[in-house]
């Protein structure tokens, strides 16, 4: 391995690190953009994917092996159980339709881009002290965190939303990866939790399935019960 | 060089009242626009000798008329001078062309008195140096314009037009009034050799700034005081229009480069972000607005309102460098800025030109109803074409030299310090690219829909080219055009000393490079060649010719099109030939990008199963800054007046208590605060 | 001897594209239509279709003008000069000067202006349906590809062709977050402006699909030679420009010696062969897009864009 870091020059290790984090941010962006059920829940698994490979470099660079499990842990769950179970839980439902995202793609977009500016300008000028290169990547991973949050809001369907919760921990995962590592219990705990809660959303959907025939937001607001 | 404008500008004023008397003289309209060619040209010469050479002999001039015990300063320095070119350029222009066009005016005697007038009240606005002068002579350069505006005041739309104009009109004033009154200080200093050098806080700068962009920005025409535009640059006489849009609109930025950049002095970094926001927002919405339009001239008109939000990017990019002390970035996007004020000016007068002889050759200003005229007006439809493709941009011409050095001017923006700056360009510069590629496809559509094709209506198929004095005029623009794209480093030669006056930098000179080159920032070694580039142009395409005419067929015949089927039998006949509408042209575009704010939508009507009437498609658009800020203003207005109304009708012991009321007010007042 | 190298290495450089731009759209046709298991035109049918249509009679519109006569002249010489702008496999030669990268897009717009002025004189309805939603399409791609500009002559510090493959040639570029951005967006837009799938089909003729087609249905002879060397001539144009931006290695600087100029010209034409590989399997994979989806297919171009311009005004580093 230390062959390997005498190729490329530390200015480099940087540039991949912050390629990696774009590529993260690109690909909630590609996740913004998809109209269709199945096609989001295959850009999940790519983001999972650049987001193992993205933990994957961090660890190599600050030489954590600890990191390399929490990379593991997204390749493997993330990127491929989740994944795999989303689409049967989709095809069981039967809803392969598209999604309306609120506002139309090309707003969306734009407050997509809104966001990584204001994450950009909070850390960058918040962040002034601390180590330069470090903070772009927080900013790009709160950039990612953002956008996930974005996509929980446009969206009606409750499977899409739930990608992008997903796509939000990735971005907390990211960042907690940037700022020096996080120990290996803490990493274990919370992807077990992220799978207890998964679990109780796939039982919640098919008994919200079964009940009022839809899963889509905004009919289910009708049933709220409440005077409007 | 003062005294000669001044002279200059007491001929025209003669010649307006030699208009008034000779109005209903056939001999009239020669008199006076030919007077006013002559007198332009004088100041043109005056304004050039200055510029170019440096010859400045009596800079200042005190006139003991206005206001007692402080008359009234003129001084023309080089930022002065250059807008005398541009001014004079146009007026000379535009009198060239209604020489022949004006003989087509039905009550010339409604033009001719105050056209001259408001040659003279342009030339003295640019030349004042001092609140009072600057304003008295704005004032007579609105009045005068409305008065021609008004000219075919028969017409209700017409009437319409000149009432808002008007109220706009006299709002900038005022926000100008109190802007000055601001500058002025406690002390009242009027002359702006005196404000130059006053110290004043930052609030007091921050109100001027920006009520000179209400002030000034309303009679360029930003968003969103560009409502009288639309209406009042139509509905004048085709000449009169070219100079509004092509002149007034630049005595406009003149006035704001004056007080913003020469008397308010020190820049806060903000300044030049409010700026660059409105520009940029003005720069979209109004090529948006073209492209929904179907009037030639309107179309025109919010053309002209995209090209000073350009404008007005590069002033905002240049206070916003002059803030940061960053000088020469500062001198390149103020000569940008400059350039393409002059480039407009030729253009949008040839344009103008261009719509007035259509206008006037098939009696309609209805886009969809016109079509073919390539044919009919053969030698007007070159130069209307150099325009169309100046001002959508389009290199070796002078629309790109102008739109390249704003682009370098954004390149330099990334060592500006401010957070707001830094996320505002990059912004900004999409906005600067949108409405480049929309004015492409609003003037391809313009020139497309009036000029090619078939003719739509029997008045497009029968019209008849124009006079000599509107192709002379129409010609020399296009010329001038091509010369100024093609050599754009003489300009930038010429510009400089107006950015060394109110930078104190300027851009490195461009007369001696290779090739003729332009390199506005050495050592970033971005340079366009457009002579090269010309040559190229003319060196491959004889090439190509030669080629194709020695080892290919040289015959060319001509057929009818397929174009399924759908062609009439009858070749003369008008409608239905399956050619596109300009509204057709515009519905991709449309469907995109106005859904949102302009509420574009298109309405189809069928006709009941078995009727065999045609089906209609009609699109719908509402203007968002009419029905968000115009319409609840003047609501609220008479609202107001509504409830003011009942003062009138109030019994004599309420009045007695207003008047007591007030007095005991004032006495408190007197006590509290003396 | 020192001027007469480089200008001759300038005008081998303006002939080459002439020379190579059949053969790239030749190239790419026939690995589609093997990935398609078919046989293919041969590779170098184009250039005789090219000398087919130069010894036909050139048919024009009855109802046309001169411009219809002038257009495919005039988009010829242009898309010629644009491409024969950008560096293929020297820098810095003697026309390099004017060779600015904002030129050079600008110069395919006025070709596009004339393209679709001459689409609306021949007054058919193919023509105004072809012209209008290329001005749509060009709405957006023109600023997609302005801040791709920006982006690329920001970190390059210049917007001239040359200066920007010397410098990412050389180890001070590195790799950077903003340039991978701004190589999606250029693909993007690359695609919109040549009229590769899934943004317009190059061989169809129905007019449900036709963009750049219906703009050109009623020339013939001469001038639909003109015009199709000219499409071939801006997918030239395209490979050239992402090579000479994003893969500049191999490229001779000025006043090299003949190996290295040779090493060079190999080196790009590999490059045009690998990009019309790449091509050929993006173009096999993918569907067309309906009309109304592509705008947020070069909207998304336009976005990378803005968001690499963005990162590198607001972080000089990303």
């Amino acid at each position: 391995m230390t062959g390997l870091g005498s190729l490329i020059s530390p200015a480099a290790t940087l540039s991949i690190a912050h390629v990696l984090a774009g590529a993260l941010v690109l690909a909630s962006f590609m996740m913004l953009y998809q109209d269709r059920l199945s096609s989001v829940i295959n850009v999940l698994a790519l983001h999972s994917t650049v987001l193992g490979v993205a933990v994957g470099w961090q660890a190599y660079i600050q030489h954590a092996p600890e990191l390399y499990i929490t990379a593991g842990l997204a390749l493997g769950f993330k990127a491929v159980v989740i994944p795999i179970a989303l689409q049967r839980i989709v095809i069981r439902l039967g809803i392969h339709h598209q999604i309306e995202a609120v506002g139309g793609i090309s707003v969306t977009m734009l407050a997509g881009i809104g966001l990584v500016a204001l994450s950009l300008v909070v850390m960058l000028r918040t962040a002034a002290h601390a180590d330069a290169l470090a903070r772009e990547d927080v900013a790009l991973a709160l950039a990612v965190i953002l956008l996930g949050m974005l996509m929980m809001v446009t969206r009606r369907n409750a499977v899409s939303q739930i990608v992008g919760f997903m796509s939000l921990e990735n971005g907390l995962i990211l960042a907690a990866a940037g700022a020096q590592g996080m120990p290996l219990v803490v990493e274990i705990s919370v992807a077990f939790s992220i799978l207890i809660a998964f679990i109780v959303i796939g039982v919640f959907l098919f008994r919200i399935r079964e009940r009022f025939d839809t899963v889509d937001s905004a009919a289910l607001d009708a049933f709220r019960g409440e005077a409007q | 060089m003062t005294p000669i404008i001044l002279v200059c500008a007491m001929a025209f004023l003669l010649l307006g009242a030699l208009g008034a008397v000779l109005g209903r003289r056939p001999s009239g309209h020669v008199v006076v626009y030919g007077g006013s060619l002559a007198v332009a040209g004088v100041a043109l010469l005056a304004s050039l000798t200055q510029l170019c050479f440096g010859i400045a002999p009596v800079p200042r001039v005190l006139l003991p008329i206005g206001l007692p015990g402080l008359g009234m300063h003129f001084t023309m320095d080089d930022l002065a001078s250059l807008f005398l070119i541009i001014t004079n350029l146009g007026a000379a222009a535009a009198s060239l062309f209604a020489l022949g066009y004006g003989r087509h005016e039905h009550e010339p005697w409604r033009i001719l008195p105050f056209y001259p007038v408001f040659l003279a009240a342009m030339n003295l606005v640019v030349i004042a140096a001092d609140a009072y002068g600057f304003l008295l002579c704005w004032e007579l350069m609105s009045v005068a314009s409305w008065g021609l505006v008004m000219a075919h005041h028969t017409d209700a739309a017409i009437r319409r037009a000149g009432t808002i104009y008007l109220l706009m009109a006299s709002a900038g004033t005022l926000a100008l009034l109190l802007c000055f009154g601001l500058l002025a200080g406690a002390h009242g200093h009027y002359a702006f050799a005196a404000m130059r050098n006053a110290h004043r806080s930052s609030w007091i700068g921050a109100l001027v700034i920006i009520l000179a962009l209400i002030g000034a920005g309303s009679k360029a025409g930003l968003v969103p005081m560009h409502v009288w535009l639309p209406h009042a640059h139509p509905a004048a006489p085709s000449h009169v229009s070219a100079l509004m849009s092509g002149v007034m609109t630049k005595v406009a930025i003149y006035a704001f480069i004056r007080i913003v950049f020469d008397l308010v002095g020190p820049a806060a970094w903000w300044w030049g972000l409010v700026v660059l926001l409105v520009g940029g927002m003005t720069a979209v919405l109004g090529v948006l607005y073209a492209l929904m339009e179907d009037d030639i001239k309107t179309i025109l008109a919010y053309s002209t309102i995209e090209n000073v939000g350009l404008i007005f990017v590069g002033l905002g990019l240049a206070l916003a460098f002059k803030a940061d002390g960053m000088m020469i970035a500062a001198a390149l996007a103020l000569t940008a800025a400059l350039f393409h004020a002059l480039n407009h000016m030729l253009f949008k007068s040839m344009l103008f030109f261009g719509a007035g002889a259509i206008q006037h050759a098939t009696g309609t200003r209805d886009l969809a109803q016109l079509g073919g005229l390539i044919h009919r007006m053969k030698i007007s439809a070159v130069p209307m074409m150099i325009a169309a493709m100046a001002i959508a941009a389009l290199p070796p011409l002078n629309g790109f030299a102008s739109e390249w050095l704003l682009l370098q001017a954004i390149l330099l923006s990334p060592a500006l310090p401010q957070f707001g700056l830094k996320l505002a360009v990059p912004a900004i510069g999409a906005l600067v690219a949108l409405s480049t590629a929309f004015a492409s496809a609003c003037f391809v559509r313009f020139y497309g829909i009036a000029y090619l094709g078939r003719a739509r209506s029997p008045e497009a198929a029968t019209a008849h080219e124009t006079d000599r004095f509107s192709r002379g005029a129409m010609i020399g623009l296009a010329g001038l055009c091509l010369a100024a794209g093609v050599l754009p480093g003489l300009v930038i030669d010429v510009l400089a000393p107006v950015t060394h006056a109110l930078l104190g930098a300027r851009l490195p000179a461009q007369a001696g490079l290779a090739w003729l080159a332009v390199v506005p920032v050495a050592s970033s070694q971005s340079s366009y060649d457009p002579l090269l580039i010309a040559v190229f142009i003319a060196i491959s395409g004889g090439l190509t010719a030669l080629t194709l005419y020695r080892f290919g067929s040289r015959v060319t015949r001509r057929a009818p099109v397929w174009a399924c089927g759908y062609q009439e039998r009858d070749p003369a006949a008008l409608r239905a030939t399956g050619q596109y509408s300009p509204s057709g042209f515009a519905q991709p575009i449309r469907r995109v990008f106005a859904t949102l704010m302009f509420r574009a939508h298109d309405d189809v009507v069928l006709p009941p199963p078995g009727d065999i009437g045609p089906a209609r498609l009609t699109h719908h658009w509402t203007d968002p800054v009419w029905a968000a800020l115009y319409t609840p203003l003047v609501s609220t207005i008479g609202l107001i007046a509504e409830r003011m109304n009942r003062l009138q009708f109030l019994s004599i012991r309420k009045y007695l208590g207003f008047v007591f009321v007030a007095l005991v007010l004032l006495l408190m007042w007197t006590a509290l605060w003396t | 001897m020192d001027l007469i190298v480089p200008l001759l290495l300038q005008l081998f450089q303006i002939g080459l594209v002439i020379l190579v731009a059949p053969l790239l759209a030749g190239f790419v046709r026939l690995l589609k239509a093997r990935l398609q298991r078919r046989s293919g035109p041969p590779l170098l049918q184009i250039y005789r279709d090219l000398a087919k249509l130069i010894g036909k009679d050139a048919i024009v519109a009855g109802d046309a003008s001169w411009l219809v006569v002038l257009a495919p002249y005039a988009i010829f010489v242009l898309t010629w000069i644009a491409a024969a702008l950008v560096p293929s496999f020297a820098t810095g030669l003697p026309f390099s000067g004017a060779g600015d990268l904002i030129a050079v897009v600008a110069l395919l717009g006025t070709a596009r202006f004339f393209q679709m002025l001459a689409a609306l004189d021949v007054a058919t309805a193919f023509g105004g349906l072809g012209a209008s939603r290329e001005a749509m399409f060009a709405s957006l791609a023109e600023p997609a590809m302005l801040m791709i500009v920006f982006t690329v002559a920001v970190v390059a510090g210049s917007s001239q062709l040359s200066a920007i493959a010397d410098f990412m040639h050389s180890q001070a570029a590195g790799l950077r977050l903003s340039l991978g951005l701004g190589l999606v967006a250029l693909v993007i837009v690359a695609l919109a402006e040549t009229g590769r799938f899934p943004v317009d089909n190059p061989a169809t003729h129905l007019e449900l699909t036709m963009v750049h087609e219906a703009m050109v249905l009623d020339y013939s002879g001469r001038h639909l030679a003109l015009i199709e060397l000219a499409h071939a001539l801006k997918l030239t144009l395209y490979m050239s420009l992402i090579a000479c931006i994003f893969v500049p290695f191999g490229m001779a600087g000025p006043g090299a010696a003949l190996p290295a100029l040779a090493i060079a010209l190999v080196g790009y034409i590999g490059k045009l062969a690998a990009g019309a590989v790449l091509l050929a399997v993006f173009e096999t994979t993918i569907a067309k897009m309906r009309i109304f989806r592509v705008p947020n297919f070069i909207g998304a171009a336009l976005m990378l864009g803005l968001l690499g311009t963005l990162l590198l005004f607001v972080s000089a580093t990303l």
